[in-house]
C-alpha cells in the first residue's frame, strides 16, 4: 500500500471515506455500473483500505460520466464521484497517463458533434 | 429593460447556434437585454472536482468576476456551462483555500468569493420573468403537444450547488412546458444521464444510455424531447437509434412567442 497516494486521493477528492455504511445505493444508481469493474461504493472502500494502485490500472476510471447521481444519492455525503475523479487525476497525472491525445480526435469526429463534447473529453481524459 | 451578463459557451457558437439564437430573440421580446462579455474563454465543459485543481477553475471566475464588474446577475444557457459555473462559484464562496488560491494567482483589484448570482435561462424565465408572464406574452401556444423534459444530470447535480430544483422531481421545464402552451409527459428517466462525454470514450455505452432515456419518453407517449444541453442533444438524436424529435428548449419558446420564421403562418 501507497501511503502517499492515499493521502493524495483523499486530499483531492475532499471526500471523507469513513463516513461510507455500504448501504451500495451509489453503485445501484449508477449509469455505469454494468461497464466498471469496479463500482462506486468499491471506489470508496478501496480507497480507504488503500487499495489505489489497482483502481487506477482498471478500466473503471474512465467509464464514470461524473452525473453526480451517486453524490446527490448518497445518504451519507460520502461524495464517491470525487474519489473516482481524484483517482483518475492521479493515474493521468503520471508521465505518459493521457487516455486521449490530440491526434486521437480526428477520428472521432463528425458533422455534428458539438465542440462541448472534445473539450469535456479533454478535460476528464488528460492532464 | 433589465440586463443582464450572458455567457454563451464554445458550443453556442458553433454546432449549438440554435440554442443561443432562439435564446436571445426570445429575451428580447421578453425584455430582457443579454449582454455578452467581450472577452469569456470556454468553460472546459465539465466541473474538476478535485480540490488541487485550479487552473481548470479559472474560466469560470473571469466571467463570474466581469459580471461582478458590471454589477450584474450572470445568466446561462447551456447545461454544460452553467455547471461548471455554478459548482465553481458555490466551492469559492466555501473553499477558503481555493479562494486564496485564485485570488493569488488572478490578482484582481477586488478578490473574488462568489458575489455573483447566477440564473440558468430557464430560471430566468421562471424567477425575473415568471412563468405567469411568460403565457401571457404567448402568441402561438403549442396546444396539444406532448413534450417530454429532459433534464439530465448537469442542471439538478449536484443539488447544493446548482439549487435549481428539487433534483428527484423537478418541476421547472415542465412548468415551462405549461407556459408555452403544450403539455409535459412525465418519465422516469428525466433526470438521469445520457452519456455525455463518454461519446468520446465508448459509443455503445452513449448509445445504451441515450436509448434508455429516449424509449422511456416515448413509451409515456412525449411526440419530443426538449433539452438545454448541445451533448444530450448530440447522443439523444445520434446515438439513440431513436425518431423522437429531440429541441432545444429555446426552439419552441421563440416558436411560442412567434418569433420563428413561418411559425404564425
Amino acid at each position: 500500500m501507497n501511503k502517499y497516494l492515499k493521502e493524495q486521493v483523499l486530499r483531492s477528492s475532499g471526500a471523507n471515506v469513513l463516513k461510507c455504511m455500504r448501504c451500495g445505493k451509489c453503485s445501484a444508481t449508477c449509469p455505469s455500473y454494468d461497464e466498471m469493474e469496479y463500482h462506486p461504493h468499491q471506489f470508496v472502500y478501496m480507497v480507504e483500505k488503500g487499495d489505489i494502485e489497482t483502481l487506477m490500472k482498471s478500466e473503471s476510471i474512465y467509464k464514470c460520466l461524473t452525473c453526480f447521481a451517486c453524490v446527490d444519492r448518497c445518504p451519507r455525503g460520502v461524495e464517491p464521484a470525487k474519489v473516482v475523479e481524484a483517482v483518475r487525476l492521479a493515474a493521468e497525472r503520471q508521465q505518459g497517463g493521457d487516455r486521449l491525445v490530440p491526434t486521437d480526435i480526428p477520428e472521432l469526429l463528425d458533422d455534428e458533434l458539438p465542440q462541448q463534447a472534445i473539450v469535456t473529453a479533454f478535460r476528464k481524459y488528460t492532464k | 429593460m433589465e440586463t443582464f451578463t450572458y455567457y454563451p459557451g464554445c458550443t453556442l457558437r458553433n454546432k449549438a447556434k440554435d440554442l443561443d439564437e432562439y435564446a436571445r430573440a426570445s429575451a428580447k421580446a421578453l425584455g430582457i437585454e443579454l449582454e455578452e462579455p467581450a472577452d469569456w474563454q470556454c468553460c472546459g465543459g465539465a466541473y474538476t472536482t478535485a480540490k488541487d485543481e485550479i487552473a481548470t477553475k479559472l474560466s469560470a471566475v473571469r466571467v463570474l468576476d466581469s459580471a461582478k464588474s458590471a454589477g450584474r446577475p450572470l445568466v446561462t444557457v447551456c447545461s454544460a456551462c452553467h455547471n461548471v459555473i455554478k459548482q465553481t462559484n458555490y466551492d469559492i464562496s466555501r473553499d477558503a483555500e481555493m479562494a486564496a488560491k485564485v485570488n493569488a494567482y488572478m490578482q484582481l483589484d477586488t478578490p473574488y468569493n462568489g458575489e455573483t448570482t447566477v440564473y440558468h435561462y430557464l430560471e430566468l424565465l421562471r424567477d425575473v420573468v415568471g412563468f405567469d408572464k411568460l403565457r401571457e406574452k404567448i402568441t402561438n401556444p403549442l396546444a396539444g403537444k406532448k413534450i417530454a423534459a429532459y433534464y439530465g444530470c448537469l442542471l439538478l447535480r449536484p443539488a447544493k450547488a446548482l439549487a435549481m430544483d428539487d433534483p428527484e422531481n423537478p418541476t421547472i421545464m415542465e412548468d415551462f412546458i405549461r407556459a408555452i402552451g403544450a403539455e409535459p409527459v412525465i418519465y422516469a428517466q428525466r433526470n438521469e444521464c445520457c452519456g455525455g462525454y463518454i461519446t468520446m470514450e465508448d459509443k455503445a455505452q452513449a448509445a445504451k444510455r441515450s436509448a434508455k432515456i429516449m424509449d422511456c419518453a416515448q413509451d409515456q407517449g412525449a411526440d419530443m424531447i426538449i433539452t438545454a444541453c448541445p451533448l444530450c442533444m448530440y447522443n439523444l438524436r445520434k446515438n439513440s437509434g431513436s425518431e423522437l424529435p429531440v429541441y432545444y428548449f429555446t426552439e419552441l419558446l421563440a416558436e411560442a412567442l412567434g418569433l420563428k420564421e413561418g411559425a404564425n403562418e
